[in-house]
């Protein structure tokens, strides 16, 4: 910027060796006139505040201690920094190569459609919401209740469309009343039957409201008496409404549990199979003399399937990046859509009728004469990322915070979000500049290469 | 140049307006004067509150207005009151009172030397209307600052009355009780509790209870200041009792995992909402006004409350809250602010807001019957009648770093318990290191 004024204001040749000497010089002022708001800005604006932060992470958390270096030796002791670390280093590698990615193979594609210019708006639009508003949309939209979340309402729906829900996911037997439960979540009598008796398999923690609309109360049922050879009982819901019922006892009012599968084992293995009806009784018919336990197999309290949880420790941070792809793809690839429009038609024609397919020009011709482009998005992308706030703070619930965390994140949290300590967050927010400094100084590097 | 000439031309009307509110304070301005001795000056209160909570607080400055003649104009701070009133300190336009919803805030603000002590007349009222407890919350160093016009009582645990019915319990009486129903109201086929580990507060809420009714308010106090270190056997002791509930999935509606995706009102929802899924939920007593508002439940009817029960046999816990008004030094018409004041520690004053609902007064001359329905009645009944071992949300009275901070410190320590509360003596461990950090001591 600078060299470029100057070289305009000075005239464009000396014209003579003594005279030169006071227009250059009245050009020199003139320049410093001109630049000089630019500066003060700057100095006032950016200079400044670096200087401060720089030497404010000398000092402890209220700023009148010199503590030296203890806020950076500080900053690698403390986990959750570290973590932040951690994830800064995955979002940087992850975001910045995956959004050049997407962007790549979107604006190639693009190209190719009928409704590229609709297509690109319509991919470019998420740009327009803020970071807050999106960060919220996404947050319901990974939420863990299928109810709410629709990420996870599709892959709930997804997988229970092929497995199937089992109908009482909450029963449990209470402890100590003729019930074991089995490794697998089945239960059987403790006891062995044989063919004459009949069993009363008690069940609680079923809400009445959850009972299948046909099932009726167990007592007539429980009441009746197997004939010889027959095994028969009743699985019913030990609880009487509003209290009073005899835990262990078929109760007048407590209902059976119809559509529930029973099991009548002998030596390990299953003799006979069936099922309840509304009334909760069940028998098994011509079954051999002996002992046998009854079972309810697990197939009937099967917890329901709880989709993923995309917001716990482990996904947290993929999930944010997710959401960061959703609005960023569309910039990456206007730019790099932009780049394409400029690429030398007569290079692709050529190769086209030297007999290339469309994947060889794309890799051996479009990627490398895009590569400038690509580098700039990339490290353009890169310098975005370091400092993205809004959607990880956003996004990570309570919880998980402390596992979705970023360096900026933290050195919010640390210097105002609860910490007070501004000393170490002024050494986080150095830490953030040495960190972006590289990919800067490669930017600027490349503008001044390109203008030249 | 001009700008300066009329902001000294203001502070002069304000300084000689302030003297003669003196002048006129002098004589015996009491609150059943309604003599219109301060026509002409307007009172600027500044307070957390916004929507129906100002609308009903300005219903107390007009009554306020009613008597003195003194205008009044309400500014709602939004949540982070300490840093808003410091601004306009600094900018030469202090409010000139302040409703501080914190003790550690209230404790700042006397550091810094912004605060006027309380005038011997609210001195007197307050020695006479309000258990010594909140005496000692409202002071800093032996002076009085601060007089508690809004309490709020965090040891209610609310229940669905057709839950329990269906359940066939009664509200238990005492901790173990409450464990025992809760197996009950689980076998009936509802989670027993909605506990909301979402947000770490409610956490400290439930650890607060049940320490202040275990180890005793002598021990709490100790703890809250962090003279205690957090590696006591109470604290362990404590968090051992909490853990049993918490690691039970009988009775924690979802298991720990649904407890720790579950923010607060959704916890409110998981009991009073249309699909219930659990019998109780423990929060203060904005549990009522998110049932009433969001979920149309109609308090004493479809959602009622029991005090929070006493563990191991000793007395019932109640911890508390509440925004305490203090006067600024700087503000302009501080006099008059004092008896806004004063007239906030009368019966009187309370009486107008707890007639338009939701709140509850530490106000112990208050007459119940002001309140407009029986829950809150009870509340304030069980608020008032704990007398002096009432006392203050801990996590509040801690630095924001440790009690105050989404994902640190306490809030974070207790939801990592929730989620895993087989190590009470770790957990503790972690509690004192986060703490000794954020106390630095």
């Amino acid at each position: 910027m600078t060299a470029t004024l100057v070289k305009e204001a000075s005239p464009p040749a000396a014209a003579g060796a003594g005279s030169g000497r006071r227009p250059r010089r009245r050009g020199r002022i003139v320049a410093l006139l001109f630049v000089f708001p630019a500066l003060l800005l700057l100095g006032a604006l950016v200079v400044y505040p670096v200087l401060f932060s720089v030497g404010r992470s000398f000092f402890d958390a209220s700023g009148t201690q010199f503590v030296g270096g203890d806020n950076y030796t500080e900053m690698f002791r403390d986990p959750a920094t570290l973590k932040a670390v951690r994830n800064t280093a995955i979002w940087v590698v992850v975001a910045p190569t995956l959004l050049t990615g997407l962007g790549l193979i979107l604006a190639v594609l693009v190209e190719k459609v009928r409704w590229a210019t609709a297509f690109k708006l319509l991919l470019f639009m998420p740009m327009a919401v803020s970071f807050l508003a999106a960060g919220i949309i996404f947050r319901l939209a990974y939420d863990e209740d299928p109810d709410k979340g629709v990420l996870n309402a599709a892959v709930v729906g997804v997988h229970d469309a092929f497995q199937g829900t089992s109908s009482y996911p909450t029963a449990r037997a209470r402890d100590g009343q003729g019930m074991t439960k089995e490794a697998g979540g089945a239960y059987r009598t403790t006891a062995g039957v044989s063919p004459g008796d009949t069993v009363a398999l008690g069940l609680v923690g079923v809400l009445p409201g959850d009972l299948p609309g046909d099932a009726g109360p167990a007592y007539p049922a429980a009441e009746r008496k197997a004939a010889p050879g027959e095994l028969r009982g009743v699985v019913y819901l030990d609880f009487t409404p509003g209290g009073g019922g005899e835990q262990g006892r078929v109760d007048r009012r407590e209902s059976g549990l119809p559509e529930m599968t029973v099991e009548a084992v002998r030596d390990g293995r299953t003799a006979g199979t069936t099922t309840t009806a509304s009334d909760g009784s069940f028998r098994f018919e011509g079954l051999e003399a002996g002992s046998y336990t009854v079972r309810l197999p697990a197939s009937n309290f099967a917890p329901p399937y709880e989709g993923v949880s995309w917001l716990g420790p482990a996904l947290v941070t993929p999930a944010i990046i997710g959401a960061y792809l959703w609005i960023w793809t569309g910039f990456a690839m206007v730019l790099i859509g932009a780049g394409l429009s400029t690429l030398p038609r007569d290079a692709l024609e050529a190769a086209r009728m030297d007999g290339a397919n469309e994947w060889q020009i794309f890799r051996k011709i479009t990627v490398p004469l895009l590569a400038p482009v690509l580098t700039v998005v990339f490290v353009t992308l890169m310098i975005n990322v370091m400092k993205v706030f809004d959607l990880v703070y956003i996004i990570a619930p309570g919880p998980v915070q402390e596992d979705a965390t970023v360096l900026a994140t933290q050195m919010w949290l640390v210097s105002f979000g609860g910490g007070n300590d501004q000393g170490l967050g002024s050494a986080l927010g150095v830490l953030l500049l040495l960190l972006v400094i590289p990919a800067m100084v490669f930017n600027v590097r490349r503008f001044r290469r390109s203008q030249r | 140049m001009m700008r300066r000439r009329t902001t000294l031309l203001t502070s002069c009307t304000a300084l000689v307006l302030a003297l003669g509110a003196t002048a006129c304070g002098g004589g015996p301005v009491t609150a059943g004067g309604g003599d219109k001795a301060l026509s002409g000056q307007t009172v600027t209160v500044a307070g957390v509150w916004s929507g129906s909570e100002q609308e009903n607080f300005q219903k107390v400055l007009d009554a306020f207005s009613e008597k003195t003649g003194a205008k009044t104009q309400f500014v709602s701070t939004g949540d982070n009151v300490s840093t808003v009133v410091g601004s306009k300190i600094e900018g030469g336009n202090a409010p000139d009172v302040v409703m501080v919803p914190q003790v550690g805030v209230l404790q700042q603000f006397a550091k810094e030397d912004w605060l006027k002590p309380l005038s011997k007349t609210a001195q007197q009222s307050v020695d006479a209307n309000y258990a010594d407890v909140w005496k000692t919350y409202g002071s800093v160093d032996g002076t009085l600052y601060g007089l508690y016009f809004k309490a709020a009582h965090k040891s209610t645990v609310w229940y669905s009355p057709d839950a329990l019915a269906q359940a066939g319990v009664e509200p238990p009486k005492t901790y173990e009780e409450m464990l025992e129903a809760g197996q009950t109201v689980s076998d009936s086929g509802l989670a027993a509790f909605a506990v909301a580990g979402q947000d770490g507060w409610t956490l400290t809420d439930w650890f607060e209870n049940i320490y202040l009714s275990q180890a005793g308010p002598e021990k709490y106090d100790a703890l809250a200041a962090h003279e205690l270190k957090w590696t006591d056997p109470t604290v362990v002791e404590a968090l051992t009792t909490l853990g049993k509930l918490f690691k039970d999935k009988q009775l924690v509606a979802g298991g720990q995992k649904g407890a720790l995706n579950t923010d607060f009102p959704g916890s409110v929802e998981k009991v009073f909402g249309p699909k219930p899924e659990a019998g109780m939920v423990y929060e203060g007593d904005f549990v009522a006004g998110v049932a009433k508002d969001q979920f149309g439940k109609s308090i004493g009817e479809d959602a009622n409350f029991f005090p929070f029960p006493a563990v191991d046999g000793n007395t019932a816990p109640v911890v508390s809250g509440g925004d305490a008004a203090v006067v600024l030094k700087d503000g302009k018409n501080a006099e008059a602010g004092m008896e806004l004041l004063e007239y906030l520690a009368t019966p009187e004053a309370a009486a107008v807001w707890a007639e338009a609902g939701g709140f509850l007064s530490p106000n112990k001359k208050l007459d119940l019957a002001s309140y407009g329905d029986d829950v809150t009645r009870a509340t304030a009944e069980s608020l008032v009648g704990a007398g002096d071992s009432v006392r203050f949300d801990m996590s509040d009275q801690a630095p924001a770093a440790f009690g105050g901070t989404k994902g640190a410190g306490e809030w974070k320590i207790l939801q990592d318990f929730l989620r895993d509360p087989s190590d009470p003596k770790g957990t503790a461990a972690e509690l004192e290191d986060a703490a000794a950090k954020a106390y630095g001591n």
